[in-house]
């Protein structure tokens, strides 16, 4: 296969986010023990990122309540990034003082959103990212943005691409190095994720892109297809797809990381990523939760003995 | 006409049409069996959708197919809808004549590329089932009927493994010159990705017209979605697919297996192809057929969109 003769990016990062937003939105909370386990499962895989914890209090978020110890727990394997969520200033200094070495912040396109989420506008959350940033850039840290909504609101329904576009550049022009773009309900298609990037490539480099497409409708590996023939080359993703939607009971959340490296694998892309190791992982830890995977590549190769 | 050197997502057609195979690739393939009067309600429930051709049944040996054995009181139990295509299987001479007798109006056949698949599965080589299909176009050309071809395997054989484009291009174009008005390319396990869609059909592509091809993609690997979507950037314009993705994968246990219409249904539209196809009343006769088989849908959107 070669990726270049259709135009598609030679190599794409994966960034992966099962031990945050996965099991933040799974029903069941696994011990501290349990996720540090996972972490280091997934260290092995080959992945370049993993996002670990979120430094949230406990009180809106107590799946995350072990922060400290997960974030001082687990092992840091050399050219693996270990980012953690920060919502504030407070968040931010908790996580440094944990050893984090990289941290996100959450802005929305959605202003509705954005108020039943961290009951602030997204004006009032911006002048609070720019703490963090200000903060971040004095002690070298990176600051990942991630923009929720950008294919459509729970509350709001759809969504502007040229609202999309203007948060993501305030995130950009605040530094923050890369802008994760979500799907956060899975609404979008390829039709609504082309017109999206098209109005936030025209502010933000498409090196500087990311997806973070959700599945509940089944679309996120064709969006995610769509993204690349874009340019984008950085995914996020959940090892067996872990974390339904808070917002459509029943139905799921993330894409599956096996899922898109099968899809990435056949397309002869580059990711560094060991699919079989992944598999494991994604293993461990739905016998952990007592779940079955959301990962199509899990479920089928288990049942033949054998991955195609 | 689309070039494949339009890969940043598109242009696609305007109008795609969808061939439902739930009631007799889906049933076919699910656990439980459906009474007679289920099956006939589905299909009518089908016909009301706006879909244009629903398969029936299949005029097989219920030796080979007990699912399948009622095809003749199916047949002439359903609500014929002028406009409404309802094509039946028939693997022989044998099968032909009793489909018609039992008045059907447009009939399929199956080959695959690949020959230890045509020898577990119909108990000869390809050229052997070739000459059994001749008999049936000449028996089908007398009586005006039209045959859709079928060419299974076309990304991968559960047996042979890895097949080779040159291979599915070569049945494709045996079928179609002996007379098939359409061939519909079958990744039968799911193992095929958009590298391998592209590259098998840039093949079949040199043979037979475009606008003679279908996709038939199974989701057992998560790929069909976006299978589908470079398949139409190749300017395929008729996509199998089955209601509440009906039908496990036979070659991996509790696997998936057809694609969901509804999740299909739901790309196109927002995509701005036009299919002509209710997805609410779809999302209504999947919720019915499941309710009959006792099981979960296999659709996303149909899953997402139940807020119970």
């Amino acid at each position: 296969q070669e990726p270049q003769a259709s135009g598609l990016p030679e190599y794409i990062k994966i960034v992966e986010v099962g031990p945050r937003d996965g099991l933040q939105n799974e029903k069941v909370i696994v011990p501290t023990d349990v996720k540090i386990e996972l972490i280091n499962q997934l260290s092995k895989t080959g992945l370049p990122a993993i996002e670990v914890t979120s430094f949230v209090s406990s009180k809106w978020v107590p799946q995350m309540a072990d922060h400290k110890e997960v974030m001082r727990g687990i092992e840091r394997h050399p050219g693996v990034q270990y980012p953690v969520l920060t919502p504030n200033l407070q968040g931010f200094h908790s996580a440094i003082a944990a050893g984090a070495t990289e941290v996100s912040v959450f802005g929305a396109a959605s202003e509705s959103f954005s108020k039943m989420n961290i009951n602030c506008s997204i004006e009032e959350s911006i002048e609070r990212f720019e703490e963090v940033t200000k903060s971040a850039r004095s002690m070298n840290i990176p600051v990942r943005g991630y923009v929720s909504c950008a294919l459509g609101c729970p509350y709001e329904g759809n969504i502007v691409p040229d609202k999309v576009a203007e948060v993501s550049k305030r995130l950009y022009s605040m530094g923050c190095y890369e802008i994760s773009l979500g799907d956060t309900i899975g609404v979008g298609t390829p039709g609504s994720m082309k017109k999206m990037l098209e109005a936030v490539m025209k502010e933000i480099p498409l090196s500087a892109l990311a997806v973070h497409c959700h599945d509940t409708y089944g679309q996120a590996l064709a969006n995610i297809l769509t993204a690349m023939q874009m340019g984008v080359s950085v995914v996020d993703s959940s090892v067996a797809g872990l974390g339904g939607c808070p917002y459509a009971k029943g139905a799921t959340g993330n894409v599956a990381t096996e899922d898109v490296i099968y899809m990435l694998n056949g397309l002869g892309i580059n990711t560094g990523v060991n699919l079989c190791a992944v598999m494991e992982a994604g293993n461990f830890i739905c016998t952990a939760l007592n779940k079955k995977t959301n990962s199509k590549v899990a479920q089928a190769s288990f049942s033949t003995g054998t991955i195609n | 006409q689309v070039s494949s050197a339009a890969a940043a997502g598109g242009p696609y057609p305007k109008r795609v049409k969808v061939v439902e195979v739930g009631p007799r690739d889906g049933l076919q393939n699910e656990k439980n069996l459906v009474p007679t009067p289920v099956k006939i309600n589905l299909i009518n429930m089908l016909s009301e959708t706006g879909l244009q051709v629903i398969e029936a049944t299949s005029f097989v040996s219920p030796k080979w197919v007990p699912q399948m054995a009622d095809h003749t009181e199916v047949l002439q139990g359903i609500r014929k809808c002028p406009g409404i295509s309802y094509p039946v299987l028939t693997p022989n001479l044998r099968g032909f004549q009793a489909a018609v007798a039992a008045g059907a109006k447009e009939v399929s056949i199956f080959g695959a590329a690949s020959e230890l698949f045509t020898q577990k599965n119909i108990n000869c080589s390809i050229e052997e089932s070739l000459e059994r299909f001749e008999e049936v176009m000449r028996a089908a050309k007398e009586a005006s009927i039209p045959v859709r071809g079928y060419v299974s395997c076309v990304l991968g054989c559960p047996y042979e493994g890895k097949i080779s484009a040159a291979k599915v291009a070569e049945v494709s174009k045996k079928m179609y010159s002996m007379g098939c008005y359409e061939i519909s390319l079958g990744d039968t396990i799911g193992v095929g990705t958009p590298g391998s869609m592209r590259e098998m059909l840039a093949a079949v592509m040199k043979e037979v017209p475009v606008g003679a091809l279908a996709v038939h993609c199974h989701d057992t690997y998560g790929q069909a979605l976006a299978n589908i979507l470079v398949a139409l950037q190749m300017g395929v314009s008729v996509v199998d697919a089955s209601v509440a993705g009906l039908g496990g994968c036979p070659y991996a246990q509790g696997a998936s297996g057809n694609v969901a219409t509804e999740d299909l249904v739901y790309m196109l539209n927002g995509l701005g192809i036009h299919t002509g196809v209710d997805l609410q009343k779809l999302m209504d006769t999947g919720t019915f057929i499941c309710n009959a088989l006792n099981r979960k849908t296999n659709s996303k959107v149909s899953q997402a969109s139940c807020r119970l």
